[in-house]
């Protein structure tokens, strides 16, 4: 098993007739991905390689029977995209625009919510299932099939991770980028959750980065829920307070949200968090 | 724990009051000045006494001298003389905000911000105004009220009521004016795509009536593309050199305080990279994220802005291909060596998507001062061996 994505994912592409929208379709697609349709509003009886494009998604829906959607609308139309998404009655959305207003990501990460959707990202680089399912924006070939769920805020830091793990020997179950924003539909605790719940994960490796306390609510979360052991890294220990660095979740004000408080809170709770990424790996390498 | 998102744009507090203004908030009547002649004749038009207020996007101007009350038209042009200029947490004084001087009563303070962990707005209101929040949250957390909003459902007279009750406003009036205030100030929020609305002191005059003493607006930078009159509000100025010039060029750029240049793609691999270089006994100098494409172009954008800093001895570049292409990456250092003068070090790690082809294109390039590593903490250890 995996998580997220897998086997059973029919994928619709929002904006498929795009650049960058069909470029990591195909990708997507000659992974073994099942890319069974696209949607782009006047493009509808259209392809793109063979996949149909329907006007809308939830026609990509009736006419496809996919349950997934991946999400490659620009940031000023993205929030109307995901909408539709949603009302179409997809169960899970990798969003991998970037830029989304913070407005729009309060009122949608709610909407989804109160419909049961798993919605991944904004400004995320998807979700990758090694030997099942490429979702988003992943390079594949850096990740092995195997029991490490790993999850992260970051997109090239998962990739360092990942790569770093497979130097090891380590593959893994499901690869999951939530996203660097502000507010993004996933948390650490909810992908947490599902790994627990996966019977083929057996470690999972959590990426986390300065800003907000999303690692320090992961932390109890682990100590309180999880019979799996974490381990984790964290970015940012040299980021000076109140500066930007290019996330709008790579953000700290004053001394809550520092990489420094969110080690002490992880390792306080018994969770390992390696100093750099070779590190990381390594212990999860030991514990094997 | 209050969970504050200072992210996006700044706005000074006379930007604030103007989009406060918009949405009928009361606040005083002001002029901007940017020099002491101007400051005399704002203070010769809102007649009486008046308040010199330096526009700096940091806090504790007052106690730094940047806030000074004038009682004569003569007396604001030379407060204004002695507070442009001046120097408050690394912001110089440009502009002043000139207001008319309010009888103050009482202090109050109200907010609305982005709560983060909730993934909702959250409304706080003391009247315990004029200090440090942060205070107030850790010494006398009862005196503080908060308050979520459901972003579906927006702001309901309720929520007035529940932040004047809940703070003990005994006055009917008064509590009348702060529940409509509250109400504009959630759609200055909501309207503005803004991340931070907050007004400390929110002041009740002598003659009982409410006042937005001060003005702290932060904007989405996400949003601004549909708020064409606040994107115009920036102060190219208020950003250091480099970062002005890193921004014209569309590349991501934080100036910080040390030795070592960093270059990566990707904010948490260039965090990470950061962080290697700290533990290899180094500074790094600044924070660039070439982003997802890492075009030849960027680069050579890049490799200019940071080679720049005079404070730089060696520059690490880390690169884990993806989007980014590894002999894109190499294309652009050697356009960059082509068309600039470099004099630091560089040291390249590449991993992932044409790593081979672009440590091959450096390598037959025979660059003397551009130096190959297999890991990023290798690269981060020769940099800081480099840098001396």
């Amino acid at each position: 098993m995996a998580i997220i994505v897998d086997k059973s994912t029919r994928l619709v592409v929002q904006n498929l007739t795009g650049r960058e929208g069909s470029f990591h379709a195909l990708r997507n697609r000659a992974y073994g991905t099942q890319v069974v349709a696209g949607a782009a509003p006047g493009h509808g009886g259209e392809d793109v390689e063979g996949i149909p494009v329907f006007n809308t998604v939830s026609e990509a829906v009736r006419e496809t029977g996919a349950n997934t959607a991946a999400t490659f609308v620009p940031a000023r139309f993205a929030a109307d995209a995901l909408y539709e998404a949603i009302d179409a009655g997809l169960e899970t959305i990798v969003c991998i625009t970037e830029g989304i207003p913070v407005h729009e990501m309060l009122r949608l990460y709610q909407y989804a919510r109160d419909r049961g959707v798993t919605l991944i990202g904004p400004n995320c680089p998807g979700v990758i299932s090694p030997g099942k399912a490429n979702v988003g924006i992943i390079p594949a070939e850096i990740f092995a099939q195997g029991s490490v769920g790993l999850v992260s805020r970051s997109g090239t830091l998962t990739y360092q991770i990942g790569y770093e793990l497979a130097q090891l020997g380590l593959g893994n179950t499901t690869v999951i980028g939530i996203g660097g924003d502000a507010v993004v539909g996933s948390s650490f605790i909810d992908i947490l959750s599902r790994f627990e719940a996966d019977p083929e994960t057996e470690i999972v490796v959590m990426v986390g980065e300065i800003g907000g306390d999303e690692e320090e609510r992961a932390a109890q979360f682990v100590a309180e829920e999880m019979t799996k052991p974490v381990f984790a890294y964290i970015a940012g220990f040299t980021a000076p307070p109140g500066k930007t660095m290019g996330h709008a979740g790579a953000i700290i004000s004053g001394s809550a949200g520092t990489a420094q408080a969110k080690k002490e809170a992880l390792e306080a709770r018994g969770i390992e968090v390696g100093t750099t990424p070779t590190e990381v790996a390594q212990l999860v390498a030991k514990s094997v | 724990m209050v969970s504050r998102l200072l992210l996006g744009m700044d706005l000074y507090e006379y930007q604030g009051k103007e989009l406060f203004r918009r949405h009928g908030l009361p606040t005083g009547a002001g002029k901007l000045a940017q020099t002491p002649a101007e400051a005399r004749a704002a203070a010769e038009e809102l007649g009486a006494a008046v308040v010199v207020k330096a526009q700096v996007h940091v806090g504790g101007r007052g106690k730094a001298g940047g806030v000074k009350v004038a009682a004569s038209p003569e007396e604001a042009e030379a407060r204004a003389a002695a507070i442009l200029g001046m120097e408050i947490k690394g912001h110089v004084v440009r502009r002043l905000w000139i207001e008319s001087a309010a009888e103050i009563e009482r202090e109050y303070y109200l907010s609305v911000t982005l709560d983060r962990g909730a993934k909702k707005p959250l409304f706080m209101f003391t009247t315990e105004g004029g200090v440090e929040i942060e205070q107030v949250a850790a010494t006398n957390p009862e005196a503080l009220v908060k308050l979520h909003v459901d972003p579906l459902e927006g702001f309901h007279p309720w929520h007035g009521r529940a932040l004047t009750f809940g703070a003990g406003i005994a006055d009917a009036n008064e509590r009348r004016q702060i529940e409509r205030l509250a109400s504009q100030l959630y759609e200055v929020f909501t309207s503005c795509d803004a991340t931070l609305c907050e007004i400390n002191p929110l002041v009740v005059t002598k003659a009982g009536e409410l006042l937005a003493l001060d003005a702290k607006v932060t904007v989405d930078d996400n949003a601004l593309f549909r708020h064409e009159d606040i994107a115009a509000m920036r102060d190219p100025e208020a950003a250091p050199l480099e970062e002005r010039a890193a921004r014209e060029k569309g590349v991501t750029y934080v100036k910080l305080d040390g030795e070592i240049g960093v270059l990566g793609n990707g904010a948490g691999l260039v965090m990470s990279t950061l962080d290697l270089v700290a533990l290899a006994g180094g500074r790094p100098a600044n924070f660039c994220d070439l982003g997802g494409g890492g075009a030849a172009q960027g680069v050579v954008d890049a490799l200019e802005v940071i080679s720049a800093d005079p404070q730089v001895k060696a520059i690490v570049f880390n690169i884990f291909g993806g989007i980014t292409r590894c002999d894109e990456v190499a294309r652009g250092i050697l356009q960059a060596l082509e068309a600039i003068a470099i004099a630091q070090p560089i040291v390249v790690r590449f991993d992932g998507t044409n790593a081979e082809e672009g440590r091959r294109l450096l390598s037959e390039a025979k660059l003397t001062n551009v130096y190959p590593e297999p890991t990023m903490l290798e690269a981060a250890k020769r940099a800081v061996e480099l840098a001396g």
